[in-house]
């Protein structure tokens, strides 16, 4: 405790990671075995290079159905025997399919594809901690892992083979094939998803006529991780392999790639656990927004639309995903959008948590920034100074007044007339919003008397509603 | 009449289009705030302005202008449900349909769900006819949209209509809805599966024979479990419709299937809905088919099925309970924790002596399992066998399990126990309790979760109360009071949140005599979040403060504060001032 003690004295809060270094050992879950029959005793066949090569071939078929046979990882003791020769074997047939010319022939095809189905294809375990949050909590790692890892890698090394011929693999490796590999992005092992990351993309690389299905697929696993689970454990790893498919994208783009800009990305960024694939969503929207410029309104309004409004620190990555739309904005795409753009910005200044301050702040240290707000400072300045001028007087955090002071100081260069004008003006302007707020404040209140007495009305009158109503409108239109 | 600057239509002579103009203003404010408020209070914009410029201006603004943040958009959707006599009563609450047909096409769950649920409600203040002219388009428009939100909401609308429109109409609502359950989009189908009992409910016995069953097989094959497991639900609605001797034949394949399904989430609602389909298909089924089905669920590899199917156990036969309680041997922690839960209520039906045979050495061990949740279960459920046989044969085995559940990493857990916290210092007693459990109440103060810290915090007023002012001027208050020295600020405004919960219930004279003076000291703290709290804490105390010590050291502190540079200090020192009878 005492190597924190000084830290807790400036800020009092423990840091984080050495409160997550007392947390409990790493929990494992298994799905994968569901068989209850009597278990089965794998006895070693010869190894493949010593086969005579006129045998290579069946003895490879041998092995990869050796292989389907699976194995309960929950008990780390049961089959040890067994375990290790389907290990020994995998590790074999990786081996043989990465260094070896000519060992897919169009026969081993359905047995190779047979096997990866039936060890990676299941349904997921239940999450072992039900409240599992990624960002706190250890994830639950897949028991079955030694096994299930080397079939991951024969299949990365079968997809990579340079005989590898997709016109024959597309009848196993079909839609459905693709449906279940994309299920299994919901694991909670990251080194799952990572495979399942390397392999996806081979896949979207190699078969053309699965492109479309697949990004439909993901396009419906976000959206319903948008609207209906909020969970998903693969969010980070889809986002950074379509990362790599909009780069790829045609010009000009086709209306379905737009529409999944906007109504699946953008929306993406409600989710609770934003923070967990933020950087992925953001490079997204930056490669849509680099290809096609006219995009960059429609999705500044997105995030303006759904800008946080209560989690600062959700806030604080909007604010760097502006900045970085703001790095590679065309001049006339920011004078479209400034207006609204910077009364967020205003607010964001005005805000009482120092680090989303503090980040808005941060923009005035971009040249780029810097300079489109000095060809547009007519704009710019009259948006953002009530609420510069107000934290200058009133923010709690010397470090935030003292960029706010900065940041007035570079304004006042790019336009002193303006700045004056509105520095003589803030006073009468901010009268002027305290008067419209009065009005605004009568006009409801007659609006509610008006309430009251109809209510009373209807109570005292059978004619009913319509007559009093408009009675009373009458009265107000006077 | 208002009046109000430039704006103003009433300029150039026109008098009736003034308010609508100021009313839509205050719908269009920049402020999100503003324009939610004026939303919510569309009722009473909708009043001002009558009936007819209701149905002619108002609803048509409110449809074209429908893109805005999700919240004012629900908060419109729930108010339309609402709206029927604004517009002039049910002969024009069509009028209302095209405004929440947009809403039910936007993507935000919560807001299309608002809007079908307006939309059913309007639905049944239209006459026949205008179901057929009106409403009955807007569900078929909704159900061939483009983009699968319209189609999803459409498929709540199906219900509703399909009773009160003509058999030619039905025939097209029957086929849509078939449409929709085959959709491309899993989302639809979701939909279409979870409102498929509903909607078989409202078809006529053959129909129901002849359709429904075949879109029942198809969601319950489908190939994503998330649709599957819906089908599960709608399984008990279909059974109750259809009569004993077609079950076995059109519901039994299906629902055996589904206890056996590969996805353990399919297999887990077939647990969960145990109850619900047993008493849909009758003792008969039950006997022969449920029970043997299960068993094996009881048996299931997955714990998550194993545990909500053991969660059913409870009120079944003792002879269905033996396979329960031998449960216990497999040692997946959601099983034991099931368990756990509802294994405390078993020793009020079985009686002191079986308890203390069967079910003691059971607690014992569990409180020793190294899953949390079970710990907790077992000690949250103390109160039963406090009845039964009196907590003190457990308290040797209850210290270490409540002192490393105290401990545990995860704050959640930490916060349950100390809610039983003063549960057990009843049933343990004072001496126990000062002796083993008091360390752990002031260690909480110290949590570095503010949830932790502010539970202890109520706990100590809980203890208090049980044990009276003079137990918390001996033991606690000391030490609450010595935290106020404490170099962390966050510990310091805990003495503080502590004095504002136990004053109370230590009465005047700990209050003015021990409290106030460090509270008063604290009103020096260099952090400006300690001197608000300061005020805040004189503001909480003041109604247990004599006069004069409210007059002679409250009050001279509080002018201090009310001075102070920080503006936060100054607002709640003012509060305080206003709030007390310093005058």
């Amino acid at each position: 405790m005492s190597a924190i003690s000084a830290s807790e004295k400036v800020d009092g809060f423990t840091r984080k990671s050495v409160r997550k270094a007392q947390r409990q050992r790493r929990s494992q879950g298994s799905s994968q075995y569901r068989t209850q029959s009597a278990p089965v005793e794998l006895s070693p066949l010869p190894q493949l290079k010593d086969a005579p090569s006129t045998e290579q071939q069946e003895l490879f078929t041998q092995k990869l159905q050796q292989c389907c046979i699976l194995f309960d990882f929950f008990d780390s003791v049961l089959d040890l025997k067994s375990k290790e020769i389907k290990r020994a074997t995998l590790n074999e047939l990786v081996e043989y399919v990465s260094t070896n010319r000519g060992v897919l022939q169009e026969s081993t095809y359905p047995e190779i594809t047979n096997m990866i189905i039936t060890n990676i294809f299941r349904a997921l375990p239940p999450s072992d901690n039900p409240d599992f949050d990624p960002e706190e909590d250890e994830p639950t790692l897949e028991a079955a892992w030694p096994h299930i890892q080397l079939v991951y890698e024969f299949l990365l090394r079968f997809l990579e083979n340079p005989d590898f011929q997709p016109s024959i693999a597309k009848r196993y490796i079909d839609q459905k094939f693709v449906l279940q590999l994309l299920e299994l992005f919901d694991s909670e092992d990251p080194r799952e998803r990572d495979f399942l990351k390397t392999i996806l993309h081979r896949i979207y690389g190699k078969f053309l006529g699965l492109r479309a299905f697949i990004r439909k697929q993901i396009n419906n696993i976000f959206l319903r991780f948008i609207y209906e689970t909020e969970h998903f454990n693969g969010v980070a790893e889809l986002l950074e392999i379509l990362g790599s498919i909009i780069n790829g994208f045609a010009l000009p783009l086709k209306a379905e790639h737009k529409q999944f800009l906007m109504k699946v990305l953008i929306p993406l960024h409600t989710a609770k656990g934003l923070a967990l694939f933020h950087a992925q969503l953001a490079y997204c929207v930056v490669q849509f927004l680099e290809k096609d410029p006219t995009l960059t309104e429609p999705v500044i309004r997105g995030l303006l639309k759904f800008w946080p409004k209560t989690c600062s620190q959700k806030e604080v990555m909007y604010l760097g995903e502006i900045e970085e739309i703001l790095d590679v904005i065309e001049p006339t795409q920011f004078k479209k959008i400034q207006e609204p753009l910077f009364r967020q910005i205003s607010k964001c200044v005005a805000n009482p948590h120092f680090q989303v301050a503090e980040r808005a702040l941060y923009f005035w240290n971009n040249e780029y920034i810097l300079s489109l707000i000095e060809e547009n400072i007519d704009k710019v300045l009259p948006t953002m100074f009530g609420s510069l001028y107000r934290i200058s007087k009133e923010h709690w955090n010397p470090t935030i007044v003292a960029l706010v002071y900065n940041v007035l100081k570079t304004l006042m260069e790019m336009n002193c007339t303006l700045f004056d004008e509105l520095t003589s003006s803030y006073k009468a302007d901010r009268q002027r919003e305290k008067k419209k707020e009065q009005e605004r404040d009568e006009l409801w209140k007659k609006l509610d008397e008006l309430k009251l007495s109809n209510t009373t009305l209807v109570q005292n009158n059978s004619h009913g509603l319509e007559f009093n109503v408009s009675d009373c409108a009458a009265l107000l239109a006077i | 009449a208002v009046q109000s600057s430039g704006k103003s239509t009433s300029a150039d002579g026109d008098d009736s289009l003034y308010p609508i103009a100021v009313l839509i203003d205050e719908l269009r404010n920049e402020d999100v705030q503003l324009r939610l408020n004026s939303i919510k209070k569309l009722s009473t914009i909708a009043l001002a302005l009558g009936v007819e410029r209701t149905r002619t201006e108002l609803l048509p603004f409110l449809t074209d202008t429908i893109y805005d943040e999700d919240e004012v958009l629900l908060a419109l959707a729930e108010q339309l449900g609402n709206f029927t006599m604004l517009v002039g009563g049910p002969e024009y609450v069509h009028c209302l349909l095209p405004p929440l047909e947009s809403l039910a096409t936007v993507e935000e769950t919560v807001v299309r769900d608002k809007a079908v649920e307006s939309l059913r409600k309007i639905s049944q203040e239209h006459s026949p006819v205008d179901l057929e002219v009106h409403f009955e388009p807007l569900v078929k428009r909704l159900a061939s949209g483009d983009w699968f939100t319209s189609r999803t909401s459409a498929c709540g609308l199906f219900s509703v209509c399909y009773p009160r429109v003509s058999s030619t109409v039905k025939a097209e609502i029957r086929q849509h809805f078939r449409t929709l359950c085959s959709d491309d989009t899993p989302m639809v189908r979701r939909a279409a599966a979870s409102k498929l009992g509903e909607f078989a409910k409202v078809l006529e016995l053959d129909y129901v024979k002849s359709d429904i069953i075949s879109l029942f097989t198809a969601l319950a094959s489908d190939e994503q479990d998330s649709v599957r497991l819906l089908a599960v639900e709608a399984c008990v609605s279909i059974a109750t419709l259809l009569p004993q001797e077609d079950l076995e034949t059109l519901v039994m394949p299906t629902l055996r299937q589904a206890a056996e399904d590969k996805s353990w989430r399919v297999r887990y609602m077939v647990a969960d809905k145990f109850s619900e389909l047993q008493k849909a298909v009758g003792p008969e089924i039950t006997k022969n088919d449920l029970v043997p089905a299960f068993q094996n669920l009881l048996k299931d590899c997955e714990a998550e099925v194993r545990a909500a199917a053991a969660n059913k156990v409870k009120g079944k036969r003792l002879n269905i309970m033996l396979p329960f309680i031998r449960l216990i041997q497999y040692t997946n922690q959601h099983v034991k924790s099931a368990l756990a839960s509802v294994i405390m209520g078993l020793s009020t039906i079985l009686g002191k002596d079986n308890t203390i045979e069967h079910l003691l050495p059971l607690f014992l061990a569990q409180l020793k399992d190294e899953c949390p949740e079970v710990r907790l279960n077992i000690i949250s459920n103390l109160d039963c066998v406090n009845e039964v046989i009196g907590i003190r044969q457990l308290s040797q085995s209850l210290l270490p399990a409540i002192v490393e559940l105290a401990e545990d990493a995860k704050w959640r857990v930490r916060l349950a126990i100390i809610e039983y916290m003063p549960l057990l210092a009843g049933q343990l007693g004072v001496e126990f309790f000062d002796e083993k459990l008091n360390t752990l109440c002031m260690a909480w103060l110290i949590d570095h979760v503010y949830a932790i810290r502010e539970a202890a915090t109520c706990n100590l007023m809980k203890l208090v109360e049980k044990f009276g002012a003079e137990w918390a001027q001996n033991t606690i208050v000391p030490k609450v009071l010595g935290m106020a020295n404490d170099p962390n600020y966050l510990h310091r405004m805990t003495t503080l949140f502590c004095i504002n919960a136990l004053s109370e219930a230590c009465g005047q004279e700990i209050t003015t005599k021990q409290m106030l003076p460090v509270v008063l000291k604290m009103s020096n703290d260099q952090v400006a979040n300690v001197r608000f709290n300061v005020a805040k804490s004189l503001q909480k105390i003041g109604p247990v403060l004599d006069n004069n010590a409210l007059q002679t050291e409250v009050k001279p502190v509080l002018e201090k504060l009310a001075s102070d540079q920080d503006m936060d200090v100054k607002y709640f020192a003012q509060e305080a001032i206003s709030v007390l009878p310093l005058a």
